[in-house]
């Protein structure tokens, strides 16, 4: 027994460095993101007196004198400018006109000389519960209006979900071409991809080796040059557009690039790999002799393929399918380069939410989207790809 | 009967190396004929060419009078029974066989009757509904079999089918096979590396080497009545004497060994006097006595060796200048290591050989 465990002792400390890495560098940023997309502490944290009051209110009636006081000696206490700027951008997103409201209010309450003895003296609104019902609902340190938000759904007034109005309904509009792009890249890189892993796969020694090579040499070099380098090759004196008219094809250059096609054709390239290994990893699983044993049957070659090939590789084209869907998904590089402003995706707004107006929240809540989505799809595909008991 | 198959000419090239060299056969309707030979011998890819999955560099393959060189393998109406099954995995035992009968545009009533026979002649019927990957490899087996032969071909082909079968369900295969041949009346073409199932199952053998027919006859032929030295060795075990003729008269010659001794054997080609030949002697031919005896060709030989092998006894035997094996029934007694004894055979049970 004490062998055993002590055995068990040292494979643990084996497998400590992975264990550390995983959670430093996976599962914290996992939860953190997912934590940021609903947590919301920027009111709660500067107001903890009025919490403790508003908590009696009835949320209808006008703001009560202990109510005043307590915000009041809350916004006194507030001695961190930027802890207050993100506190004013909180409310003043839920509720139009907190901007102005809180900067009169703070300034008079700064003027130590001539103390305010309430609140609707410094400005009326006060008076008005709709800004004490802001607060009131911007105390709760846990919100969903993230997650809504990156669907374009929000709360009402009554607390009801409903659509966001189409001015601000961007997020739909994006996550649907996010998709709608990556299922086009996935359609192609299977198109292309299919037959290339056929040939590959039928082919022995130097041949294959070589068509191997020239899916895999693209995946070692970086992407960023994979897609600077069609920046150069789509461009409207670029090498293609040369060539073409070059042997006549065409009499203007095509426009190749800051438009949906470059984004296709560039992603296609770049995520090809991910189709042609699975693929061709379940074709060379396949024996060699039931085409040959198809055609002594009588299976003319199409029809083999149809009902010997294709059913067989099926569950590669499958595995090949996810993998780029859900690598292109998440494609920020290619789009911001070589797309226009009509192919950005789902990426690129995370990236301004985080990078461009640090709004964390928003930024982790798109992201947690994007990670429901993929589960979902993966877990479409898991269901597909046990459901067949004669095959393994 | 006419020819129903006939390789004219055939030669097939793989880059530089020729795996078939001129070859010329016929085989007649309902004929089993077997093609033997070791590994690379050519024999397989003969098959191949036969069922269109490979093209002979020249020659023409003939089937009923026309030439179907260029007859793509799925119109060649050729069942053929692979070492490896190839059944289809993604497919039941049932749908498996259904196949060639649906590529011929059946009808699935039909279709569903001539399955269901097919299973009946294999007796799978009850596995119908399985995956071949449940099924045992003497199943699989029946099942390749099945889907050969459910869309009534004019020829069957067979790869060495029962090659990854263990040796008892091999040999009551061997049985099944024959048995299907003659109730049926098929013409089958079989590919195998082992002699002792050609000699079971076949109408005819073809002994291949190097690309080559050494010799083709009935199994009793090529046993009995060896032409060459390979096929001699090749099949089943043989004593093989160096020799140099004396004397030939009509179908039989006299050999002088390099011990002295003279034997007078049967010849199947042709041989001169003062020819240097082998002297083949199967050593189940060979009988051992205390006593000269009254047979023609005696030896006078020392045992070396006995081994008890169950169903025979294996004696090794030294003569004055060469070394001999005799193989006696269960029945005879055992001889001790130095015994002197006579080793006598007829004239009928020794072949010689032109090397």
């Amino acid at each position: 027994m004490r062998k055993a465990s002590s055995r068990t002792g040292r494979s643990l400390l084996l497998l400590a460095p992975l264990l550390v890495f995983l959670i430093a560098f996976f599962v914290w940023p996992l939860f953190s993101m997912m934590s940021q997309a609903v947590s919301d502490p920027a009111v709660l944290r500067l107001l903890p007196r009025t919490a403790e009051v508003l908590a009696d209110w009835d949320r209808k009636s006008p703001p009560t004198t202990p109510m005043q006081t307590a915000l009041m000696e809350d916004l006194k206490a507030v001695n961190d400018d930027q802890a207050l700027g993100d506190m004013v951008r909180r409310l003043n997103s839920a509720r139009s006109g907190f901007r102005t409201l809180m900067g009169k209010t703070t300034s008079a309450l700064a003027d130590t000389g001539n103390p305010p003895a309430d609140l609707v003296s410094i400005d009326k609104r006060w008076a008005n519960p709709e800004y004490w019902l802001a607060i009131a609902d911007a105390l709760s340190p846990l919100t969903d209006r993230n997650l809504l938000a990156a669907v374009d759904l929000g709360r009402n007034s009554a607390g009801n979900i409903e659509h966001l109005p189409a001015d601000q309904s961007v997020n739909r509009v994006i996550l649907v071409r996010t998709f709608w792009i990556a299922a086009l890249v996935t359609f192609a890189c299977a198109c292309i991809g299919f037959p290339y892993a056929i040939i590959a796969a039928s082919l022995e020694g130097w041949k294959r080796d070589l068509m191997l090579a020239a899916v895999l040499l693209p995946l070692w070099t970086s992407l960023l040059v994979r897609t600077a380098a069609w920046f150069i090759l789509l461009q409207e004196q670029g090498l293609i557009n040369d060539f073409l008219r070059w042997i006549g094809l065409i009499d203007a250059p095509l426009a190749l690039i800051f438009n949906r096609t470059g984004v296709i054709i560039a992603m296609t390239h770049v995520l090809l790999p991910f189709m042609v290994l699975p693929i061709y990893s379940v074709l060379i699983t396949i024996p060699k002799n039931l085409m040959p044993a198809a055609a002594s049957l009588g299976a003319p070659p199409w029809r083999a393929f149809l009902r010997v090939l294709l059913p067989l590789s099926l569950r590669g084209v499958a595995s090949g399918g996810l993998l780029v869907f859900i690598s292109a998904i998440g494609y920020y590089i290619t789009p911001a380069l070589i797309g226009g402003p009509g192919d950005q995706m789902i990426s690129s707004i995370i990236a301004f939410y985080a990078l461009g107006s640090a709004n964390w929240g928003m930024a982790g809540a798109l992201g947690v989207v994007l990670l429901v989505a993929t589960l979902l799809l993966y877990s479409v595909y898991a269901r597909l790809s046990s459901d067949d008991p004669g095959r393994r | 009967m006419a020819e129903f198959i006939r390789f004219d000419r055939i030669t097939k090239f793989y880059g530089a190396l020729c795996v078939v060299e001129n070859l010329d056969l016929g085989i007649k309707k309902g004929e089993f004929v077997s093609l033997l030979g070791p590994s690379g011998s050519g024999k397989t890819t003969l098959l191949m060419m036969l069922a269109g999955f490979e093209q002979p560099t020249s020659g023409s393959i003939l089937l009923d009078g026309t030439a179907i060189n260029a007859v793509p393998t799925h119109r060649r109406d050729m069942g053929v029974v692979f070492q490896s099954y190839a059944l289809f995995p993604h497919m039941s035992v049932g749908d498996n066989i259904a196949f060639p009968l649906q590529m011929r545009g059946m009808g699935k009533a039909e279709t569903g009757e001539r399955v269901k026979r097919a299973l009946d002649m294999v007796q799978l019927s009850a596995l119908s509904d399985r995956r071949p990957s449940q099924l045992s490899g003497g199943q699989q087996q029946r099942v390749a079999l099945a889907r050969a032969l459910v869309f009534e071909p004019r020829v069957v082909l067979m790869d060495e089918p029962l090659g990854a079968l263990d040796k008892q369900l091999r040999e009551q295969m061997q049985l099944d096979i024959r048995d299907l041949h003659r109730r049926l009346g098929l013409t089958i073409v079989f590919v195998t590396h082992d002699q002792s199932e050609a000699l079971t199952m076949s109408d005819r053998v073809a002994v291949f080497n190097k690309g080559k027919i050494e010799q083709i006859g009935t199994p009793r032929q090529v046993y009995d009545e060896p032409t060459t030295r390979f096929v001699a060795e090749f099949i089943g075990e043989t004593n093989l004497v160096e020799g140099v003729v004396e004397t030939v008269q009509g179908r039989e010659a006299t050999v002088r060994l390099p011990s002295g001794a003279q034997i007078v054997s049967a010849v199947s080609g042709n041989v001169a006097s003062g020819q240097a030949v082998y002297l083949s002697i199967r050593p189940e031919r060979v009988d051992l006595s205390e006593t000269r005896g009254e047979a023609r060709n005696v030896l006078e030989t020392e045992v070396t060796d006995s081994v008890y092998q169950g169903d025979h006894l294996r004696v090794q035997l030294q003569t004055a200048a060469h070394p001999l094996i005799a193989k006696l029934g269960r029945r005879s007694r055992e001889f001790l290591p130095g015994t002197k004894v006579y080793a006598a055979f007829s004239a009928g049970d020794c072949r010689v050989i032109a090397p």
